[in-house]
C-alpha cells in the first residue's frame, strides 16, 4: 500500500488545504491556532496528526471535517471548495462523506450505545447494523446501556462504532485512544483499520502517542498553529503489533 | 422507534419536572382565558334564554291608573305581539323577627293561567288560588333571607291597613334577577321582596278595581321599540304615565348587563394579560431548555442532521409540553367555567342554567400559546443551529468576557470564594439573568394585578358610602310630597339631622343622544348626602343648571356649558332647556344633580319633596323602626350599614370569584416560573458544582451558589414586579369601565406584600425542590456525560 501511495501522486487528492489560518477573538485577546496550514491527502491515506498540546490539531481537524469556519485559505473535498459552502452544503457534506470520533466523546446521555450509533445510521446511505459496529469494537455485550453506565473507555468505542458505522470515505479521529489502556487502544484502532482497509477511508488520527503513527502511512507534526514536520513512514505497521 | 424520537421521549420523561411546571404555566394562561371566556358566554345564553323561554318583555310603562280597555289599544299597534297589564305597587311589611321594616314590591298575577308576559318559575308551592286574597307568592331569595316557606305568614301594610299575608309557594322572574328596591345600589333581600298575589286582592288593596297601573309589552321580532314607545306614551299621557322603556333600562335587566359586561371586560383584560405572561414565560423557559442542549444540537449537526430535521426534533418536544399544557388548560378552564358558571347561576338566580362554551375561547387560547412556544423554540434552535457544530459542541462563552469593574473592587475581593462565582455568573449572563427576573416580576405583577381588585373595590366603597354620606338612614316617599313631611319626619326618635332630597325621573336630550335618569335635587350645600368627587371633596351646588358626572357627561357627549333638553316624565311634565353648569368624576353610577329649590322650580312645584336622609342614634334605632313600620307611605328605606354590607357581599359573590381563580393561576405562574430558573440553572450548572464539588467544596457551597443564583435573581424581581404590577394596573384601570362602575386606581402597600410574599413562597418551594436534587447530585455520573 505504502508503495502503490507515493506512486500516484498523480492521483487526485481526496482532501486538499491550502494557507488555511484560523484566528479565535475572544475580547481584545486573539488566539492564532492556525497560521496557513497546507496539506493533500490522497484517498485510502492514513495519516497521523501529532503535535504539542494548544499546537492547533484539533482545529484544523474541525475545518476539514466541516465543523467550524476558517478564517483564510482554502479547502477542497475532491473538486468540492469546502471554504466556499453554505451550512447547508456543509451538513450534506458532513452527512454523505465525514466520519467523526471526538476528543470528548460527545455520546447523548439519554440514548443507549446503540441508540447513539443509530442516530448516525439512520441518515446514511450506506450503513453497517448499530450493532455490527458495536460488535467491531468490542461492544456487542453492552448494546443497551447508557452512557453514564459505561467507562470512558467503551464511551470512545461507541463514538469510533459510531463514526465507521455509517462507511465513511473520510474519517477523523481526535485522540480516539487518549483514554484508554493499551489493550483496548489497539482494539480501537483495529476497527479503525479495518474499515480503512475495507472501504479505502481516508483517515487522519490525531494522537499524542507517537507508538500509534507507526500503523499510518504519513506523519504530519504541527507546532504552533503550523505542520512543522512531515515524513512518511517507510514501514507500516500492523495495529495489533503496537504496543505502548 | 427512531432514535431521535427515543431522545425526545427520555428527555421528557427526564425532564418531567419542568416539562410539568412550563406545562402548568400555559395551563394557567389558557385556563384563565378560556374560563372567563366561557363563563361570561354561558351566563350571557342563560340570560337570554331565561327571558325567552319566561317570556320577559321588551317594553315596560307605568302609570297612575288607566282602564283595562287601554290594553286593547296597545294590542293593536304595529309590531306589538303580546300586552300584560299588572297592579304593581311598594309598601312596608313587617317580617316577624326582623326589627327594621321591610319594602315589599307587590305585583299581579293573573287570577287563573300563565301571565303573558314575565312568566313565573315556580319554584316550591303553588300559585295563589282565585278568589283568596290573602294568598301570596314570595321571591324565593326574599323568602330564603328571611327563612320563609309555604305556610309561613308576614304582615303587609295594604291600603292604609296592616294585613296577615300566607305565603303559599316561593317563584322567580326574569324581571327581578337583579331585586333592587328603590333607591339602593346594591340587591338586599333581607329589606326588598317581590310578592306576588291575585289580580283581584291587589286591585282591591290599592284601589284599582277594573283598572292598572303597570304595562308590559312583548314586541315582534326584529321591531324597533322606539316609535312602539311614543305611541304607547302618547296612549298613557292621559292616565299619569311616566313614560315607557325599553327592556335595556329595565332596572334587573340594566344591572345584569351590566354585570354580564363587566364580567366581559374583565374577563378580556386580565386574562390575555395571563395568556401574554405565560406566552412570554414559556418561550423563556423553552428558549433556556433548549439553549442547554446547545452541545448535542451542534453534535447532530456534525453527523449531517439537517437544520430541520434538528428543528423538527425540538418543535416536536415543545409541541409535547405545549400539548399537555393546553389540553391541562382547556380541562381546567372548562371544569372552572362550569362551575364559575354555578356560582353565578346561583348568584343571580337563573332557574336553569345553559353551560354549552362554544370552541372559540378554546380555540383561541390554545392556539395563542402554541403559537408563543413554537416561536420560542425554533427561535431558539435557529440560533443555535446558526452556529458552526465546532463551536456549539463547545460551551458557550459568556457574553461579558472581560473583568467587570465589579471584580476588581475590594468588596467583591472581599467576598468569599463561593459568593464570587455567584455574582460573576450573574454578571457574566446579564440577559439571561435578566429574562429570568423578569418572569419572576411578571408574575408578582400578575398577582398584584389580580389583589388590586379587592383594594379598588374597598376604595370604590370608602369613598361612595364612607366619605360621601354621612347620613345613615334613608327614607323615600312613593309620591312627592310637602316639604313639612321632613319636619315630620325629623320628630321621630333617635333623628339628629335631616337633609331633603327631592328625585325627578327625566329624559335628558343632547344632539342626538337621549338617556333616561333620575335627576336628583339636593341642598346647594349638603350636610349629610354629599354630591362627592372621585377625587374625595364635595361639590357645592350652583343656584340653577345640571351637575352631572362624568360618565352622563360622556353617555351624552356633552361639556360644562352645554345645553340639554330635560323633559320630566312625571308630574305636569314640563320639558326645559337647562345648562351643565359642572361635572364630576364618580365611580358608581352616572347621577345628576340639581339645587332642590331649581328642580321645584322646573317641575313648577312648591317645596316638595320624595326622601329624606338622616343621621340618627343608633340606640334609638328599634324604636324609631317601629315607628318607620307605621307610616304606610314610605316606599323604601335604606341604612347605609346595610347598603356597606351588601356592596361587599354582591362585589365578593360576583368579581372576586373571578379574582381569586386569577390569584390560583397566578401563584401557578410563579411557582412555574421560579421552579423552572432553578431546574435550569441547575442543568446549566450541574457539570460545574460537580466538579467544584470534586475539588473539595461542600454541599452547602454549592448550594449556596445555586440557590443564592436563584435568590439574587428573585431579589432583583421583587421591585421589578412591583414595577410591573404598577403599570399594568394602570393600563386595565383605565380600560376597566362601564355605566355601572369605574375602577380607581388603587394598590394597597398590603397588596403588593402579599404579592411578594406568594413569589418569595413560590421560590422557597422551588428552591427546597431543587436543593433535594443537589443532595442527590451524582458526581461520576455529572462529571462522565453532560445533562
Ligand atoms: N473557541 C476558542 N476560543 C479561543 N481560543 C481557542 C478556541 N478553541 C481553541 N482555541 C485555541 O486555539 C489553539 C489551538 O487549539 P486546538 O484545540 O486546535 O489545540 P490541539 O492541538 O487540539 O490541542 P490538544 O492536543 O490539547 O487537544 C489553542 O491555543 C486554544 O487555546
Ligand atoms: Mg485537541
Amino acid at each position: 500500500m505504502t508503495l502503490e501511495n507515493s506512486k500516484v501522486h498523480e492521483v487526485e487528492p481526496a482532501l486538499r488545504a491550502r494557507d488555511l489560518t484560523k484566528v479565535y477573538k475572544t475580547g481584545e485577546v486573539e488566539v492564532h491556532a492556525l497560521r496557513g496550514v497546507s496539506l493533500e491527502l490522497y484517498p485510502a491515506d492514513m495519516v497521523a496528526l501529532l503535535g504539542p498540546s494548544g499546537s492547533g490539531k484539533s482545529t484544523l481537524l474541525n475545518i476539514l471535517g466541516g465543523l467550524d469556519q476558517a478564517s483564510s485559505g482554502d479547502a477542497w473535498f475532491g473538486s468540492r471548495h469546502l471554504t466556499d459552502l453554505d451550512d447547508r452544503a456543509l451538513t450534506q457534506y458532513r452527512r454523505a462523506h465525514v466520519g467523526f470520533v471526538f476528543q470528548f466523546y460527545n455520546l447523548i446521555p439519554s440514548l443507549t450505545a446503540t441508540e447513539n450509533v443509530a442516530l448516525v445510521t439512520e441518515i446514511s446511505p450506506d450503513p453497517m447494523a448499530a450493532e455490527d459496529a458495536l460488535e467491531i469494537v468490542g461492544l456487542g455485550e453492552r448494546l443497551h446501556h447508557f452512557p453514564a453506565q459505561l467507562s470512558g473507555g467503551e464511551q470512545q468505542r461507541v463514538a469510533i462504532a459510531r463514526a465507521i458505522a455509517k462507511r465513511p470515505e473520510l474519517m477523523l479521529c481526535d485522540e480516539p485512544t487518549g483514554a484508554l489502556d493499551s489493550q483496548t487502544g489497539i482494539l480501537v484502532l483495529e476497527a479503525i483499520e479495518r474499515i480503512h482497509a475495507e472501504l479505502n477511508t481516508t483517515t487522519v488520527l490525531i494522537t499524542h502517542n507517537a507508538v500509534i503513527a507507526d500503523m499510518t502511512d504519513r506523519v504530519l507534526v504541527m507546532g504552533d498553529g503550523h505542520i512543522v514536520e512531515e515524513h512518511r513512514n517507510t514501514t507500516k505497521s500492523r495495529a495489533r503489533d503496537l504496543h505502548w | 422507534m427512531r432514535p431521535l424520537n427515543r431522545k425526545l421521549t427520555r428527555d421528557l420523561w427526564h425532564l418531567r419536572g419542568q416539562v410539568i411546571a412550563v406545562a402548568a404555566v400555559i395551563a394557567s394562561g389558557v385556563a384563565v382565558l378560556s374560563m372567563s371566556l366561557s363563563t361570561t358566554e354561558a351566563l350571557g345564553e342563560t340570560a337570554r334564554a331565561y327571558y325567552e323561554r319566561y317570556r320577559f318583555a321588551h317594553v315596560f310603562g307605568r302609570v297612575q291608573r288607566a282602564p283595562e280597555y287601554l290594553a286593547d289599544r296597545i294590542r293593536l299597534l304595529p309590531g306589538v305581539q303580546s300586552v300584560s297589564t299588572r297592579v304593581v305597587k311598594t309598601a312596608i311589611l313587617d317580617v316577624a323577627g326582623f326589627e327594621e321594616p321591610v319594602i315589599g314590591q307587590f305585583a299581579s298575577i293573573p287570577e287563573r293561567g300563565e301571565p303573558e308576559l314575565n312568566a313565573l318559575a315556580l319554584r316550591t308551592g303553588r300559585l295563589p288560588r282565585p278568589g283568596h286574597a290573602d294568598e301570596a307568592l314570595l321571591s324565593e331569595p326574599f323568602a330564603e333571607a328571611h327563612g320563609l316557606v309555604p305556610g309561613s305568614h308576614l304582615r303587609a301594610i295594604l291600603n292604609g291597613h296592616w294585613r296577615e299575608l300566607e305565603v303559599v309557594g316561593l317563584a322567580l322572574s326574569p324581571e327581578y334577577v337583579y331585586t333592587i328596591g328603590p333607591g339602593a345600589l346594591m340587591p338586599d333581600d333581607q329589606r326588598f321582596g317581590v310578592i306576588w298575589m291575585g289580580r283581584k286582592a291587589l286591585q282591591a288593596a290599592f284601589d284599582l278595581d277594573g283598572a292598572f297601573n303597570d304595562i308590559s309589552v312583548g314586541l315582534l321580532r326584529g321591531t324597533d321599540p322606539d316609535p312602539v314607545i311614543r305611541e304607547i306614551d302618547e296612549l298613557l299621557s292621559d292616565y299619569g304615565g311616566a313614560g315607557a322603556y325599553e327592556r335595556a333600562n329595565q332596572i334587573s335587566n340594566w344591572f345584569l348587563m351590566n354585570e354580564i359586561k363587566q364580567l366581559e371586560t374583565m374577563s378580556s383584560i386580565l386574562p390575555v394579560l395571563f395568556l401574554i405572561v405565560a406566552a412570554f414565560l414559556t418561550n423563556m423557559v423553552l428558549s433556556r431548555l433548549i439553549t442547554v442542549e446547545r452541545a448535542e444540537i451542534g453534535l447532530l449537526k456534525a453527523f449531517g442532521y439537517r437544520n430541520r430535521e434538528i428543528g423538527m426534533h425540538y418543535v416536536k418536544l415543545t409541541l409535547a409540553i405545549a400539548g399537555i399544557g393546553i389540553v391541562l388548560g382547556w380541562a381546567a378552564g372548562y371544569w372552572f367555567g362550569l362551575m364559575n358558571t354555578r356560582v353565578y347561576a346561583e348568584f343571580y338566580r337563573f332557574p336553569f342554567l345553559l353551560y354549552e362554551p362554544g370552541p372559540n375561547a378554546f380555540i383561541l387560547a390554545g392556539a395563542a400559546s402554541l403559537i408563543a412556544a413554537l416561536l420560542g423554540t425554533i427561535n431558539t434552535v435557529r440560533a443555535v443551529a446558526a452556529l458552526p457544530p465546532g463551536e456549539a459542541m463547545r460551551p458557550p462563552a459568556p457574553t461579558m468576557f472581560r473583568q467587570s469593574l465589579l471584580a476588581r473592587t475590594r468588596l467583591f475581593l472581599a467576598l468569599d470564594q463561593p459568593t464570587r462565582i455567584l455574582l460573576r455568573q450573574i454578571a457574566r449572563w446579564p440577559l439571561r439573568s435578566f429574562v429570568t427576573s423578569a418572569g419572576i416580576g411578571m408574575a408578582i405583577g400578575v398577582l398584584i394585578v389580580s389583589i388590586q381588585w379587592l383594594d379598588a373595590i374597598d376604595r370604590i366603597a370608602d369613598v361612595y358610602f364612607l366619605q360621601a354620606q354621612h347620613n345613615d338612614v334613608t327614607v323615600g316617599f312613593a309620591e312627592a310630597r310637602a316639604a313639612d313631611a321632613e319636619f315630620n319626619l325629623a320628630q321621630l326618635p333617635g333623628v339628629i339631622t335631616t337633609e331633603p332630597m327631592r328625585t325627578v325621573a327625566t329624559k335628558i336630550r343632547f344632539g342626538s343622544r337621549e338617556e333616561r335618569k333620575m335627576i336628583r335635587g339636593v341642598p346647594p350645600i349638603q350636610n349629610l348626602h354629599h354630591v362627592y368627587d372621585a377625587d374625595g371633596h364635595p361639590i357645592n351646588l350652583p343656584p340653577d343648571g345640571l351637575v352631572i358626572s362624568t360618565m352622563l357627561g360622556e353617555l351624552l357627549n356633552v361639556v360644562p356649558g352645554d345645553i340639554v333638553t330635560v323633559e320630566a316624565l312625571q308630574g305636569r311634565r314640563p320639558t326645559r332647556r337647562i345648562p351643565i353648569t359642572g361635572m364630576f368624576e364618580t365611580y358608581i353610577g352616572s347621577p345628576a344633580y340639581m339645587d332642590i329649590a331649581a328642580l321645584n322650580r322646573f317641575m313648577g312645584e312648591g317645596p316638595t319633596i320624595n326622601s329624606v336622609h338622616m343621621r340618627t342614634d343608633a340606640l334609638q334605632r328599634p324604636a324609631l323602626f317601629r315607628e318607620l313600620k307605621e307610616i304606610p307611605m314610605i316606599s323604601s328605606l335604606n341604612l347605609k350599614a346595610a347598603a356597606v354590607q351588601t356592596f361587599h357581599d354582591t362585589m365578593a359573590e360576583s368579581m372576586l370569584i373571578f379574582v381569586s381563580f386569577f390569584v390560583v393561576f397566578a401563584c401557578t405562574l410563579a411557582f412555574g416560573v421560579t421552579y423552572n430558573a432553578g431546574r435550569i440553572t441547575l442543568s446549566e450548572r450541574g457539570r460545574e458544582l460537580a466538579t467544584l464539588r470534586v475539588l473539595g467544596f461542600t454541599r452547602a457551597e454549592i448550594s449556596y451558589i445555586l440557590l443564592g443564583e436563584i435568590g439574587v435573581l428573585t431579589l432583583i424581581a421583587l421591585p421589578l414586579g412591583c414595577a410591573i404590577g404598577y403599570s399594568l394596573t394602570l393600563l386595565i384601570s383605565g380600560a376597566f369601565k362601564t355605566e355601572l362602575f369605574r375602577v380607581p386606581f388603587a394598590i394597597l402597600p398590603n397588596t403588593y406584600g402579599i404579592s411578594l410574599l406568594i413569589v418569595l413562597a413560590a421560590t422557597l418551594a422551588s428552591i427546597f425542590v431543587v436543593r433535594r436534587r443537589l443532595e442527590h447530585l451524582d458526581l461520576i455520573a455529572v462529571l462522565k456525560t453532560r445533562e
